[in-house]
């Protein structure tokens, strides 16, 4: 069953320092032609079962145009949307997030908006090459409320260049106060093709390091849970029932669509990825119907661990019963070495229905997704 | 003797090359071999001496290869040249020294740019010994550094050659080649032994193939030998019969007979290298020779060091591997050893530095299997109170220090060949490595050499790599072991998580034990990443701790983001991480990689 798509528009107007998703500066891009391939993309791919989230990253999908955005609404609307949608989402930067914009997906349906704000300080988003300011994101946030928007997330990051912990604190204190129902927080991952990556080459990156960085994620911890946020996966936080549903899909292990150049899918038992760059993207879609440039088989072992290394970044665990539902072996009988030496650790919890991470856990993820992999 | 097996013995020359690494060894061989063989453009690979990847990689020879070559001369009489290759590095110097005493001369090869070498002045000495007819070749004329009067005049002041025939030379522009064939000619005599003699013949190297046993590379001295002939090897006693004969060409090429001044191939059915040990001689089982050919030594092992397998059930696998080598070998030798933290493994003996990462290489490249090696170590001899001996060569098995009377270790005379701008930081290393000062020899206007006696183990350490770092690559190494003296040594252990790691201790001069304890701790604290909890590093004499450490708990690792549903790429670095910890050892609760296991070595490259 496929339970989500996910639309990538790999169009920005400005490019951050630490991003490495695929994405081009939208000047001179053939973004008409690109709309129409995605068109192509989504309606050839043959459907068996309806949907339920539908998510449009990026890029930025509020970089296009108002006639452009109004296209992929309608094209949206036309081949994805149903009156089963749970959950749409589309990502908007602060800065091309206008009143056009916010009409258009109120009327085609959009659920939820996830607001790429990152940090408060001015100084901090210019040295991250956000050209958005603190009062953007007040002005955005009235508007999409006025708008009737019930289901906002704010981005934020930690872990920047020359960031402490008290603008982490005052970030955080200014994300409250706009009272969003979800927040997602995500560490600084210094990655190659980033701007960032060849500054830390050259030595002229200085980062906080990991023992700060641990101070910083404990006090986000601590301040979200004070103000009734949930914290619900690795990076989110949530009013109760503001979960992610669309995100869920992925740390649930189900499967979704990838629709857009560079989108990755996951569909009947296979992880597939489409062409990267605009122009070959384009093409492939007119040639072919689709863009796909690479299908891996998942076999059970991958699909195993990946149950386990994905289902356990939820601060809820791994369900036993809907594990063996799907796997017809219990987590135990597949991992008891590597349950008994993290519990051991204290990395892990256990109890009749789930498998968990524990505060500590948490903090060394990846010490235990590794350990789910052979 | 007929006149016609006469006439072909005197149209032999028998030769190898002399060179330092770098300076066109290699490609004068191919434009030797182009110029005289059969051999196309197409069939040969380029450097062809070089058969294995990592000589290729190294630009070393390790193996040593004999060429049978048909050279028609200016005089208009073919001559059969057999072009014997030695290896270039200090660990090998017997082996070496065996393959130039299968040749009646050698070719000198000198860099028109960069003169004599320390190596190169080693290898002529041994071939002077030899009694080599020495062809010097200046090479490398095209170069615009190039300057080959002051090269030759070198030569002449250095070695005491006459280098006014020097033949000047570009092996790579296929400049003087003619004229080094016509020299070999001319000046390198014919061999000179009795065909009618009882048979003897220098064995110069062996290979194991697992299809003919070992391949044995002989030089016949005296007598001949002929297929189905008994023979017997004079120092291991052993008897076989010959099954092949043959030279390379270098294709292998079959033979009936190998006579005087032949050099070629001949297997037998041998099941190991021990038994065909270089230098030994082969001779007739029936009609022995009454002495062996001088020269035969057994090679010791200098430098020891442990090998473990990361992976514990790897065990047997490398202990099929050192099996595998050995039979290429003789000089490797190996026997199980157990420790604490690294479980078992084997205890290694190897010439040298170069051969013993040239074997460690080869078992992870050619077996696949992931090692630790523990930092080496020379033998020590130690005398117990009471005046019991023992040779130890495993620092964690020094006895304790109230049992110990007297430690000995062993010295080598090291001959640094440098510019003399340089001399000035060669003393300060030396110096700074216990090195007792003997020497100072101006060899030319600038050029000197230094000699020093120090200890084995200080060589052993990074001695090579800082003498290169110092001296800009400047310099050169030959050392010649001396005998051991007494010294003021000391045990150091190593405690990680206050356990003792037995494959860190290290054995150290009591007056920088606490310079290098505080060094290596510092070294592993780098190495060995955060674990789950603090780790104290600590170095220590007996109970004193001298040096101590902390490796910070790992704190936060976890992974932020989900990149849009690329599962992919997240389960890859996992998969990534996980494979990193494959590679380290887990001694007692700690992780630790592969290079801690080395730290001593390292930790005095930072400086």
């Amino acid at each position: 069953m496929i339970k989500g798509a996910y639309v990538h528009i790999p169009f920005c107007e400005h490019i951050c320092y630490y991003c490495d998703f695929n994405k081009v500066f939208i000047q001179k891009q053939p973004v008409d032609d690109y709309l129409n391939a995605l068109e192509k993309e989504i309606t050839n791919q043959p459907r068996s079962c309806e949907i339920e989230t539908i998510f449009i990253g990026g890029g930025t999908p509020t970089a296009l145009n108002t006639e452009q955005f109004e296209k992929l609404m309608v094209m949206i609307k036309d081949h994805l949307y149903h009156n089963g949608i749970t959950e749409y989402t589309v990502e908007a930067n602060p800065e091309n997030l206008d009143n056009a914009k916010l009409r258009l997906m109120k009327n085609y349906g959009v659920t939820r908006l996830s607001l790429g704000v990152q940090t408060f300080q001015n100084d901090l988003l210019t040295e991250i090459g956000r050209p958005h300011t603190n009062r953007d994101v007040i002005h955005v946030m009235q508007e999409a409320r006025h708008y009737g928007f019930d289901n906002i997330s704010i981005d934020l990051m930690f872990g920047l260049p020359n960031q402490t912990e008290d603008m982490l604190r005052a970030s955080i204190n200014e994300a409250l106060r706009l009272d969003p129902e979800h927040i997602s927080i995500y560490s600084l991952q210094i990655e190659p093709k980033t701007i960032f990556y060849n500054r830390m080459k050259k030595g002229k990156l200085v980062l906080p390091g990991q023992d700060i960085e641990a101070q910083m994620y404990e006090l986000i911890i601590n301040e979200l849970a004070a103000n009734g946020l949930i914290h619900y996966e690795i990076s989110n936080f949530a009013k109760k029932g503001h979960e992610s549903r669309h995100n869920l899909h992925y740390w649930n292990n189900d499967e979704y669509f990838g629709f857009g150049a560079g989108a990755h899918g996951y569909i009947n038992d296979k992880r597939v990825v489409n062409a990267g760059p605009i122009k070959s993207y384009i093409r492939e879609v007119n040639k072919k119907g689709h863009a796909r440039t690479a299908t891996h088989e998942v076999t059970r072992t991958e699909k195993i661990e990946e149950e386990m290394f994905l289902g356990l970044r939820k601060l809820s665990g791994v369900s036993k019963r809907a594990f063996y539902t799907k796997y017809h072996q219990t987590i135990d009988d597949i991992y008891s070495r590597e349950l008994a030496d993290l519990k051991e650790r204290g990395l892990l919890t256990e109890d009749e229905k789930r498998v968990a991470l524990t505060k500590q856990g948490v903090f060394l993820g990846n010490t235990v997704f590794e350990s789910f992999i052979k | 003797m007929s006149d016609n097996k006469k006439s072909r013995q005197s149209r032999i020359r028998n030769f190898s090359i002399i060179a330092h690494i770098d300076h066109g060894k290699s490609t004068l061989a191919d434009r030797i071999l182009e110029a005289t063989s059969a051999l196309t453009h197409r069939e040969m690979k380029a450097q062809m001496l070089d058969a294995m990847d990592l000589e290729r990689e190294r630009g070393i020879t390790i193996k040593l290869n004999a060429v049978q070559l048909v050279y028609k001369a200016n005089d208009g009489e073919e001559y059969i040249f057999h072009l014997i290759d030695t290896p270039g590095h200090v660990d090998f110097t017997y082996e070496v020294s065996r393959s130039l005493a299968a040749c009646e001369g050698a070719l000198l090869i000198v860099d028109a740019a960069q003169g004599i070498e320390a190596q190169t002045l080693a290898n002529v000495y041994l071939a002077l010994e030899n009694d080599l007819e020495i062809i010097p070749v200046i090479n490398k004329i095209d170069l615009p550094s190039a300057e080959p009067e002051r090269v030759k005049q070198e030569v002449e002041d250095v070695i005491g050659l006459d280098a006014s025939d020097a033949v000047l030379a570009s092996a790579k522009a296929g400049i003087g080649i003619e004229e080094i064939l016509e020299q070999i000619v001319e000046k390198i005599p014919a061999p000179s032994g009795d065909p009618d003699a009882p048979l003897k013949a220098l064995i110069f190297d062996s290979v194991y193939d697992s299809y003919r046993g070992v391949i044995t590379y002989i030089r016949v001295v005296e007598g001949s030998v002929k297929v189905g002939d008994k023979i017997r090897m004079m120092a291991t006693d052993k008897t076989f019969e010959v099954v092949e004969l043959g030279v390379f060409t270098p294709k292998p090429i079959a033979k009936d007979e190998l006579t005087v001044g032949d050099v070629g191939f001949l297997t037998a059915s041998i099941k190991n290298v021990s038994d065909t040990r270089v230098g030994d001689t082969i001779t007739s089982a029936v009609n022995s020779a009454n002495d062996p050919l001088p020269g035969y030594r057994r090679m010791n092992p200098m430098v020891y060091c442990g090998l473990y397998p990361i992976d514990s059930a790897q065990y047997n696998d490398l202990r099929e591997a050192l099996e595998r080598l050995e039979l290429n070998d003789s000089a490797l030798q190996y026997e199980p050893e157990t420790s604490d933290a690294l479980g078992f493994g084997f205890r290694c003996g190897f010439l040298g530095l170069l051969h013993m990462e040239i074997i460690q290489e080869r078992i992870e490249r050619e077996f696949n299997i992931d090692l630790i090696t523990t930092a080496p170590s020379v033998i020590y001899d130690v005398t117990r109170i009471g005046g019991v001996k023992e040779r130890v060569d495993n620092p964690s098995k020094m006895p304790e220090k109230k049992d110990i009377e007297t430690i000995e270790e062993p010295f080598v005379k090291a001959t640094i060949m440098t510019p003399n701008d340089y001399v000035g930081q060669v003393m300060e290393l030396c110096q700074g490595k216990r090195g007792e000062f003997i020497d100072m020899v101006y060899l030319s206007e600038n050029r000197v050499n230094v000699i020093y006696h120090l200890p084995l183990s200080e060589i052993v350490y990074d001695f090579f790599d800082q003498l290169k770092s110092n001296t800009k690559g400047y310099a050169s190494l030959d050392y010649e072991f001396l005998g051991y003296k007494p010294s003021h040594l000391v045990k150091m252990d190593i405690l990680l998580n206050s356990e003792k790691v037995d494959a860190l201790s290290v054995i150290v001069h009591k007056d920088f034990a606490y310079e290098r304890g505080k060094a290596i701790v510092e070294k592993l604290k780098e190495l060995i990443p955060r674990q789950q909890f603090e780790v104290p590093v600590q170095a220590t004499l007996g109970q004193k701790v001298i040096a101590r450490s902390t490796i910070k708990a790992l704190r936060k690792n976890v992974l932020a983001k989900c990149y849009g549903g690329d599962i992919s790429r997240k389960r890859k670095l996992l998969e990534k991480q996980k494979e990193g910890k494959k590679r380290m050892k887990t001694v007692g609760k700690v992780d630790v990689p592969q290079e801690a296991f080395m730290a001593v070595l390292r930790m005095d490259q930072d400086k």
